[in-house]
């Protein structure tokens, strides 16, 4: 029977020929993790079930990275108890302040997880590592505790939904406009409890960074994973980091999907998601009447490197609005380093941004950039709930880092066209 | 324990006859709304309880009676995974939630921790804000007392019956691992 590449790893993860959507399994975690705000409820439940072994220490990691460094006295106890829990199981993959990033951009880079795993983390963006070709999936903190103890998990098998981009992307157009525009279009539970499989010329056409904004984002569409096959722009990421042997899947032909869309990528503007919904979408274009008063340029969706090169291409030479706080957090230690030897912090200074330590930090109204009561931020994370980044009567504008740069130089809602910036050749 | 597919078996956390009053919320209910993530910090019940859906009625956690049933529309608990949300319900002694449908990674945290919910839309179209409800947990038999209407709920898979019987995730994988 033809597979989707998620029922192809699905039924290798539960040691079945094949499987069907709807079908109930149990099946094998290749890895798990949990953070700061999740890890602990973990622990609490493993002691109370009275389990007293991990499955395996090397499969688990254990990230501070929401209210890192700690914001306060109850935020260090979480991380305390992380701490002393890693200790005594032995567990490896347990990074503290100075080498701690945000977890979807840090184990990736760590080559911690890749092509054909099932992961499962307990934090709804894991769906980010389908990027890479994996399974990968948020559940809570009592799927986690279960995962870390005996390795398994239970699924229901997806059916799959296809996304077809085909031709090139317009000029400044990145993987965030793309999954921005399926989101705007599905709505936020348009593909409730299913895979979303992205293919096409365009997605062939992105780099991996942009490839892990369009999976992290799935969720936001009620996703319970986003998958991109692997192809050579995947294996040239993983070959020398991914510290275990990649499997490749793709889909068969004649796999069975429940719909397939299929649009022109050259259709697609650059996007912004108003508030309070991901799925609120309108071109950027349109909204230069939204004045604002923070830009967030970081999260897991969009503080990777090339997330920042594109920031500073955009802000070189130029300041930021006189009434915009313009913050910058690259997501790991490693591209905070990249970032420097690139030069790319003296643009930001010069243009008068501050740049962050890793941490989630504003992304979920943790700390490091909290809004006011009716104050606006563009944003290039992933979600605008109600009181998300801040008081309940803020709000947050949801874009790539094209539009958030020339937006904090607008001091509204803007695109690098409107503020005169040219894009480099 | 294969109950037949019409039944819901019991659920662990709840007893089987619940009559209370209901709150009524609209589609796209996220976490952040159920418990804001500046509350995060926190992890019991009683805390995560003081700032239940605070974001969509500051009043509402001291509005909210124990026993009171929370009704919504389509996707509720979309967003986060955490599972705050379901906790802080359980702390204000919410016994029952009933939507048209629920996010995922919500739905397996209710399963998993043993807060009941059910699918059913044509109860949440026919209940308004205040009315008094009965639920019978272990048939699905929802009951407006106020306007005499009755509805039933979508019946649970057989594995979710497994998982409720065993008495939630980590008891259902001790006796399997
Ligand atoms: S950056 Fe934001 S969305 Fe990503 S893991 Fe952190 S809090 Fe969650």
């Amino acid at each position: 029977m033809p597979m989707t590449i998620t029922e192809k790893i699905l039924a290798r993860a539960a040691n079945k020929e094949s499987v069907s959507p709807g079908e109930l399994i149990m099946a094998g975690v290749d890895f798990c993790l949990g953070n700061d705000i999740t890890a602990p409820v973990a622990i609490d439940e493993f002691e109370k079930a009275g389990f007293t072994s991990v499955f395996d220490p090397e499969r688990i990691a254990l990230i501070p990275d929401h209210f890192t460094p700690n914001k306060d006295i109850k935020t260090a106890e979480l991380v305390k108890q992380m701490r002393e829990f890693a200790a005594r199981h032995d567990i490896t993959h347990f990074y503290d302040v100075g080498r701690v990033g945000i977890e979807h951009a840090l184990l990736p880079e760590m080559g911690l997880v890749g092509p054909g795993d099932v992961v499962v983390g307990a934090d709804s963006h894991t769906c980010t590592y389908g990027a890479l070709g994996a399974f990968a999936t948020g559940v809570g903190s009592t799927d986690l505790a279960g995962a870390m103890a005996t390795g398994q998990v239970w699924f229901r098998v997806p059916e799959s939904l296809k996304f077809i981009f085909d031709g090139e992307l317009g000029p400044w157009v990145t993987g965030k406009d793309l999954i921005l525009y399926t989101i705007g279009n599905i709505g936020v539970d348009g593909a409730l409890y299913m895979a979303m499989e992205f293919a096409g010329p365009a997605i062939s056409s992105l780099s991996m960074d942009s490839r892990f904004s369009i999976a992290n984002m799935a969720i936001e569409a009620g996703g319970k994973n986003g998958i991109i096959a692997p192809d050579a722009v995947t294996r040239s990421y993983v070959e020398g980091r991914f510290r275990r042997e990649p499997i490749y899947y793709e889909s068969d032909s004649g796999a069975d999907y429940v719909r397939t869309y299929q649009w022109r990528a050259s259709d697609i503007p650059l996007m912004v998601a108003k508030p309070h919904l991901p799925s609120n979408t309108v071109p950027a274009a349109d909204l230069s009447n939204v004045r604002i008063d923070q830009v967030v340029i970081g999260s897991c969706t969009n503080g990777r490197i090339e997330d920042l090169r594109m920031a500073a291409d955009v802000l070189r030479g130029q300041k930021v609005h006189k009434d915009v706080r313009c913050i910058v957090i690259p997501a790991t230690q490693a591209i905070w380093k990249q970032a420097m030897d690139e030069g790319l912090f003296n643009v930001f200074l010069e243009a008068e941004a501050v740049v962050s330590a890793p941490t989630c930090g504003p992304c979920l109204g943790g700390h490091m950039g909290i809004l006011a009561d009716g104050e606006r931020a563009v944003s290039t994370t992933n979600r605008n709930f109600v009181g998300r980044m801040g008081h309940p009567g803020s709000e947050v504008y949801l874009a790539g880092p094209y539009v958030a740069a020339a937006s904090a130089i607008a001091g509204h809602v803007a695109t690098p066209d409107q503020v005169g910036v040219r894009r480099a050749a | 324990m294969n109950a037949p597919s019409r039944e819901l078996g019991a659920v662990p956390g709840g007893s089987a006859v619940i009559i209370g009053h209901t709150w009524r919320f609209g589609r796209d209910v996220d976490t952040d709304l159920i418990v804001a993530a500046r509350y995060l910090n926190m992890k019991t019940p009683e805390e995560l309880a003081a700032h239940l859906m605070e974001d969509a009625d500051p009043e509402f956690p001291q509005k909210v009676r124990p026993g009171d049933i929370l009704v919504a529309d389509e996707n509720f608990g979309c967003g986060s995974s955490r599972e705050h949300a379901p906790m802080a319900i359980k702390g204000a002694g919410i016994p029952v939630v009933i939507a048209k449908s629920f996010a995922r990674i919500f739905y397996r945290n209710a399963f998993n921790t043993g807060l009941p919910i059910l699918v059913a839309p044509d109860a949440v179209d026919g209940i308004s804000e205040g009315d008094e409800v009965q639920v019978d947990l272990s048939t699905g038999l929802i009951h407006n007392l106020t306007t005499g209407a009755e509805y039933e709920a979508e019946p649970l898979p057989a594995f979710m019956q497994e998982l409720v019987a065993a008495g939630g995730l980590l008891p259902y994988l001790r006796q399997h691992s």
